[in-house]
C-alpha cells in the first residue's frame, strides 16, 4: 500500500500530523498554565475576601454624644481620681448609667455596652469633665455599627440617616487591646495575642533546646545501629503525624495523667512543643550537615574532643541555621488550632491571661470561635483578626528567611 | 519556699561550686595538669553535679507531690465526712485546695472549708520537704564532684560524657513521644474494643455517638459512615483538585516557565502553604460553602447543602496544591538532563517529552508526594470542623452533608470532662485508626521517595 501513496499525499499527512502534534503541544502548555493560574487565582480570591471583609473590622462607628456631667452631679471626691481606687469610684457613682440615658435621648440602644469605659478613661484623664457638659465621641452599638458600614436592618438604617451628622468613623482602639465579648463593638483579641505569645514561649523553650540538642546527637554522636534508626524513623514519621493526634496525646498524657489544667497556655505550649520538635530537629540537622567538612577535620587534627568540636565549632557555625528552622516551626505551631481544640483552649476567655496556668485562648482558636458567630459585627472581626494572624506570620517568616539569605550572602 | 525560689536557689549553689572549683583547679593547674582537663572542666563538673540531682529529684517530684498532699488530707479526721470516691468528692477536693492555694475567694461545699486549712498544711510540709531534699542532693552532689577535684583527675572526660548523654536524653524525647501516642491511643482504644465489638466499630454502619444505647453501644458507633466520608472528602475531592493542579503547576514551573518568572511564581505558591488551615476553614466555611450550595440548586439538587463534601474537599485541596507540586518539582529536576535532551533531539516535542519520558521517570517521587499530601488532607481537622457537618451519612453525592474522622474526634471529645465513656473512648478509638493509617500512608510515601532519589544517584 505504502507505493500507491503518492509524496504528495504523503506531505499532506505528515503536515496534518505534525499540525496535531503542535496542537497537543499548545493544549497541553495551556493545561499546564491553567494550572498555575488557577492555583494563584485561589490565593488572589482568599487575600481579596479576606481584605475586603477584614479591613472594616479595624473602624468603629463613632457617635457624637452630647452629656452633661456637671448636671448628672456624680457622688465622687475628685481627689480620688488619681489614685487606683477611680475606676471603682467612678463606676460606683453610676457613671454607666448617666451615660446611657445621655445615649437614650439620642436613640434607644444606641451605645456599644463599653462605650462608658471610654468616658471613665477621659474623666480619668480630665477629671475637669465632671464640672461640665461635652459633646463625646463614643463607640456605637453593633446594629447603628452595622448600618452605618452599609449593611444593617431597616431600623437601624433609619436611626443611622436620622444621626448621620452625629456619625463618624474611627480606628477601633480596642480590637487590638480588648479580649473576647459577647458584642461584637467590645471584642477584642489582645487576651488571644496574649494567650498565643505565652503558648509560643513554652512551645518555644522546650522544643528549641532538645530539638537541637537532639539534631546534634543523631549527625555529631549517634552510632549506626538498629537503635538510631528506629530515632531517625520516630522523628521522621512525628513530623507527618496529624497535629490533630498531638492534641490527644496532650489531653491523655499532660491533662488526664498528669492532671495539669485545661485551657492552660503550659498545656497548649507542652502539646504542641512535641509538634514542632521534629520539624525542629529536621531543620537544624540540615544546619549541621552544612558545616564544612574543612572545619570538622581542623578541629579534629589540632586535637580537639569530639565534644569540645560540637559545641566550639558546629554548634556557632550551625546557630543561624537552626534558628531559621525554629522560628519557621514556630510559625507553624502559631498557626495550629486542631490539637488546642481539644485540650480546651477554645472556652469563652473575657480577661487576658496573667499566667502559663490561667485560662486562655490563642488567636487561631478565637479566629475559629468568632467564625461561628452570624453577626455581622463578628465577621467582619474574624477577618480583621485574620489580617492580624496572617501579618503576624509573615513578619516572623521574613525575617526568619531574611536572616538566613543575609548570613549565606557572609560565608 | 515556691518553686520559682528553690531553683534560683539550687542554680545559685552550683554557680558558686563552679568559681570555687575553677579557682581551685586553677592553684595547680600550671603545675602538673593532665593534658586536656582545664579549671573550667573541674568547675563545669562540680556545677553539673550540684544542679542535676536536685532538678531530677523536682521533676519527679512535681508528679508525686499532689498524690501525696491529697493522702494526707485524707488521713485527718475532718476528711472521713467525705462522701464515696466520685464526681463530688472530687469537687470538693479540688475546692479546698483551690481555697488552701488562695485561688478561689469561697467555696460552694462546706466541707471544704474545713479541709482547706488540712490542705495548707500538708501542701506547706511538701514543700518544706522537697525544698530541703533539693539542697541537700545538691549540696551532696556538689561536695561529692568537689572532692575528685585534684590534678591527676581526667575532668574533661566526665564533663564530655555528661554532654553527651544530654544530647542522647534530648533525642530520646523523640522516641518518648512516639510511644507515649501509640500507648494513650492503644490503651484508651483498648479500653474502647472492651465495651465496643471491633467489627461493629469498623464496618457498622450507623453511627450516632450523641444517643448512645447503654445496652449495646456498638449499635450506635458504626464508624462506616465517618471513614467514607474522610475518603469523599479527603481522598476523592481534595486530590480530584490538588493532583492535576499541583502536577500541572510543577509542570509549567520546570518546563515552561522562564527562570525570572518561576522565581517569583514558586514562593507565591509556597505561600498557599503557609496560610494557617484556620483561615482555609472560614473561607471553606463562609465562601466556598454557599457559593457550591448555590451551584447545588442551580443543577436541580434540592437536596444541596451547605455543609457539604464539595465545599470542604474543594478547599481542601487547594491547600494540598504546594505539597503535591512541591515533591514533584523536586523529582522532575531529578529526572537527568539527559533523558529530556535526548528525547527532545529525537524529535518529540517538550509535551510529549513531559508526558512520556519525564513523567515516567518522576513518577515514583510524584506518588510518593501525593501519598503524602492524601496524609495530610486525612489527618486535616480545622477545615472539616469548619465547613462539614457532623452527621454521618453513607453517600457518594458531592453536594449532600458529609463528615470526617477528624471532625467525629473533636466533636466527641467537646464538652466532656471524663474520659471513660464509650462516647469520649470511641475519639482515641477513631485517632488510633486515623494514626495507623498516616503512618501507613508516610512510611509507603518516606520509602517511595527514598528509593527513587538513590535510583538516580
Amino acid at each position: 500500500m505504502a507505493e500507491s501513496v503518492t509524496p504528495d499525499r504523503r506531505e499532506r499527512a505528515l503536515a496534518r500530523r505534525l499540525r496535531r502534534r503542535a496542537a497537543a503541544e499548545r493544549r497541553f502548555r495551556w493545561l499546564t498554565t491553567l494550572a498555575v493560574v488557577g492555583a494563584l487565582g485561589f490565593l488572589l480570591v482568599l487575600v481579596t475576601s479576606i481584605v475586603a471583609q477584614g479591613w472594616r473590622g479595624f473602624t468603629e462607628t463613632r457617635v457624637a454624644v452630647p452629656t452633661d456631667l456637671a448636671a448628672a452631679h456624680l457622688p465622687v471626691d475628685p481627689a480620688r481620681l488619681g489614685g487606683r481606687g477611680a475606676d471603682l469610684a467612678l463606676a460606683g457613682a453610676g457613671l454607666e448609667g448617666v451615660v446611657d440615658r445621655a445615649a437614650d435621648r439620642l436613640a434607644p440602644d444606641l451605645l456599644s455596652p463599653g462605650a462608658w469605659l471610654r468616658v471613665r478613661d477621659a474623666i480619668k484623664r480630665d477629671p475637669s469633665l465632671l464640672g461640665r457638659s461635652a459633646v463625646l465621641d463614643l463607640p456605637a452599638g453593633d446594629a447603628l455599627d452595622r448600618a452605618w458600614k452599609g449593611d444593617g436592618t431597616p431600623a437601624a438604617e433609619a436611626v443611622s440617616r436620622r444621626l448621620a451628622p452625629r456619625l463618624s468613623t474611627g480606628l477601633a482602639t480596642g480590637f487590638l487591646t480588648g479580649a473576647d465579648a459577647t458584642d461584637a463593638t467590645r471584642a477584642g483579641i489582645w487576651a488571644a495575642l496574649k494567650g498565643s505569645l505565652l503558648t509560643m514561649a513554652v512551645t518555644l523553650a522546650l522544643a528549641f533546646p532538645v530539638g537541637t540538642l537532639a539534631a546534634l546527637y543523631l549527625e555529631e554522636f549517634a552510632p549506626r545501629n538498629r537503635w538510631t534508626d528506629l530515632l531517625e524513623v520516630s522523628i521522621n514519621n512525628l513530623a507527618a503525624v496529624p497535629s490533630i493526634i498531638f492534641g490527644l496525646l496532650g489531653l491523655a498524657i499532660f491533662i488526664g495523667a498528669f492532671g495539669l489544667p485545661r485551657s492552660a497556655p503550659l498545656v497548649g505550649g507542652l502539646t504542641l512543643a512535641l509538634m514542632t520538635m521534629p520539624v525542629i530537629v529536621i531543620a537544624a540537622r540540615a544546619a549541621i550537615r552544612s558545616v564544612p567538612g574543612s572545619v570538622r577535620e581542623a578541629a579534629l587534627g589540632i586535637g580537639a574532643s569530639p565534644v569540645r568540636l560540637v559545641v566550639h565549632h558546629v554548634l556557632p557555625l550551625a546557630l543561624p541555621g537552626m534558628l531559621t528552622g525554629t522560628v519557621l516551626g514556630v510559625a507553624r505551631a502559631l498557626g495550629e488550632t486542631a490539637p488546642l481544640l481539644l485540650i480546651g483552649m477554645r472556652a469563652f476567655v473575657a480577661a487576658p491571661p496573667r499566667g502559663f496556668t490561667d485560662p486562655a485562648t490563642v488567636l487561631p482558636v478565637q479566629i475559629f470561635l468568632w467564625s461561628d458567630q452570624v453577626s455581622g459585627g463578628f465577621v467582619e472581626r474574624t477577618a480583621a483578626a485574620i489580617i492580624v494572624l496572617l501579618a503576624l506570620l509573615l513578619a516572623i517568616t521574613g525575617v526568619a528567611v531574611t536572616l538566613r539569605n543575609r548570613w549565606e550572602a557572609r560565608r | 519556699m515556691s518553686t520559682l525560689g528553690l531553683l534560683f536557689t539550687v542554680t545559685a549553689l552550683a554557680l558558686i561550686g563552679w568559681f570555687i572549683a575553677r579557682a581551685r583547679a586553677a592553684q595547680f593547674a600550671c603545675s602538673r595538669r593532665r593534658p586536656g582537663a582545664s579549671p573550667a572542666h573541674h568547675g563545669w563538673r562540680v556545677a553539673a553535679f550540684t544542679l542535676l540531682p536536685p532538678l531530677l529529684f523536682l521533676c519527679v517530684w512535681a508528679t508525686v507531690s499532689p498524690a501525696l498532699v491529697t493522702d494526707r488530707v485524707l488521713a485527718t479526721p475532718a476528711a472521713a465526712a467525705l462522701p464515696p470516691p466520685g464526681y463530688d468528692r472530687a469537687t470538693i477536693l479540688a475546692e479546698a485546695r483551690g481555697l488552701a492555694a488562695g485561688e478561689r475567694p469561697g467555696a460552694f461545699h462546706p466541707l471544704s472549708r474545713t479541709l482547706a486549712p488540712a490542705y495548707a498544711a500538708a501542701q506547706l510540709r511538701t514543700d518544706w520537704i522537697a525544698a530541703a531534699t533539693a539542697l541537700l542532693l545538691g549540696l551532696i552532689g556538689g561536695a561529692l564532684a568537689f572532692v575528685r577535684v585534684r590534678a591527676d583527675f581526667a575532668a574533661h572526660a566526665s564533663v564530655e560524657r555528661l554532654v553527651r548523654s544530654t544530647f542522647l536524653a534530648a533525642s530520646l524525647l523523640a522516641i518518648l513521644t512516639t510511644l507515649g501516642i501509640a500507648l494513650s491511643l492503644a490503651w484508651q482504644g483498648g479500653r474502647f474494643f472492651a465495651i465496643v465489638s471491633p467489627t461493629d466499630f469498623l464496618f457498622g454502619t450507623h453511627w450516632s455517638p450523641q444517643a448512645i444505647d447503654p445496652r449495646d453501644p456498638g449499635a450506635s458507633l458504626g464508624a462506616l459512615p465517618v471513614f467514607w466520608g474522610t475518603v469523599l472528602i479527603a481522598v476523592v475531592i481534595a486530590m480530584a483538585v490538588a493532583i492535576p493542579v499541583g502536577l500541572g503547576a510543577a509542570i509549567w514551573l520546570t518546563q515552561y516557565a522562564r527562570p525570572a518568572t518561576r522565581r517569583r511564581v514558586k514562593p507565591a505558591l509556597e505561600l498557599l502553604a503557609g496560610v494557617p488551615t484556620v483561615v482555609y476553614g472560614w473561607f471553606a466555611a463562609l465562601s466556598v460553602a454557599p457559593a457550591v450550595r448555590s451551584l447545588g440548586v442551580a443543577l436541580g439538587i434540592e437536596s444541596a447543602s451547605g455543609e457539604s463534601a464539595l465545599a470542604a474537599g474543594l478547599v481542601m485541596g487547594a491547600m494540598i496544591v504546594p505539597f503535591v507540586s512541591s515533591v514533584a518539582d523536586d523529582s522532575l529536576h531529578a529526572v537527568p538532563v539527559a533523558l529530556r535532551d535526548g528525547s527532545l533531539a529525537l524529535g518529540a516535542t517538550p509535551s510529549e517529552t513531559i508526558r512520556q519520558v519525564l513523567l515516567p521517570a518522576a513518577l515514583p517521587g510524584v506518588v510518593g508526594g501525593v501519598l503524602l499530601g492524601v496524609s495530610r488532607a486525612v489527618g486535616e481537622t480545622v477545615i472539616v470542623v469548619m465547613a462539614a457537618s457532623g452527621v454521618a451519612t453513607l453517600s457518594a453525592n458531592p453536594f449532600a452533608p458529609a463528615t470526617a474522622v477528624t471532625r467525629q474526634i473533636v466533636d466527641l471529645l467537646t464538652g466532656e470532662a471524663v474520659f471513660d465513656s464509650p462516647k469520649t473512648l470511641a475519639a482515641f478509638a477513631l485517632g488510633l485508626v486515623l494514626f495507623a493509617i498516616t503512618l501507613a500512608l508516610n512510611v509507603a510515601a518516606l520509602g517511595i521517595v527514598r528509593r527513587h532519589g538513590q535510583a538516580h544517584g
